[in-house]
């Protein structure tokens, strides 16, 4: 079966090519991607990254952009690993929210 | 590791589908081509993806398709090649 990412050879429209630049959160998680795979440490490699984004399914897949792919499948694989807890990472979640809406900002603001 | 596929060599790639991440492209599964060059050996990327060390290194080649082959109907000229990396493990050779 050819799954949601495998799309080689399907058609499609134009593909937008130009130049954009990325949102600050955007380049801090292309960041913590390069610091989990640092070879001297190596807590994740990039073949569980893309095994994790192929793994979150044709809804979440196509929902998604690029970068949020990346922090959803990094998220699951460091939880996988036991570095991060399920009730850690929510409740961190939910620290973070409520300073954004503090502050009079809200989820969209993160979002594309 | 099995003998090396010298350039020219012709190959079938793999009609399979397992479950589970595959870098082998779905448009490329069954269809023939030719050995261009080893690209060199690395880790199984199958197996890596589940935080295993994919040892032992497995072959990976350059292996070249004609368009003609690969799409029904291709527009194109007829030498028109695409080449993609394929490792060892996907590849049958052509009797």
């Amino acid at each position: 079966m050819r799954r949601i990412h495998d799309m080689g050879g399907l058609p499609a429209g134009s593909i937008d090519s130009a130049g954009h630049d990325y949102a600050p959160w955007e380049k801090r998680v292309d960041a913590i991607m390069r610091l989990l795979t640092r070879p001297d440490r190596q807590t994740m490699t990039v073949d569980e990254l893309r095994r994790g984004i192929e793994d979150l399914g044709p809804g979440a897949y196509d929902r998604l952009n690029y970068y949020q792919r990346w922090i959803a499948s990094i998220a699951n694989i460091l939880i996988e690993r036991g570095v991060i807890g399920v009730d850690e990472l929510g409740r961190r979640m939910a620290d973070v929210e409520a300073r954004w809406r503090a502050d009079g900002r809200t989820r969209r603001d993160i979002e594309p | 590791m099995t003998d090396r596929l010298q350039p020219g060599t012709a190959v079938r790639v793999r009609a399979a589908f397992p479950p589970g991440h595959v870098r082998t492209p779905f448009f490329l599964r069954g269809k023939n081509g030719r050995i261009e060059s080893l690209a060199g050996d690395f880790p199984n990327p199958e197996e890596l993806a589940y935080g295993r060390p994919g040892l032992p290194r497995r072959a990976l080649y350059r292996v070249v398709f004609r368009q003609s082959d690969l799409w029904p109907g291709y527009p194109g000229k007829t030498a028109d090649t695409l080449v993609a990396d394929i490792f060892e493990h996907w590849l049958d050779p052509v009797p």
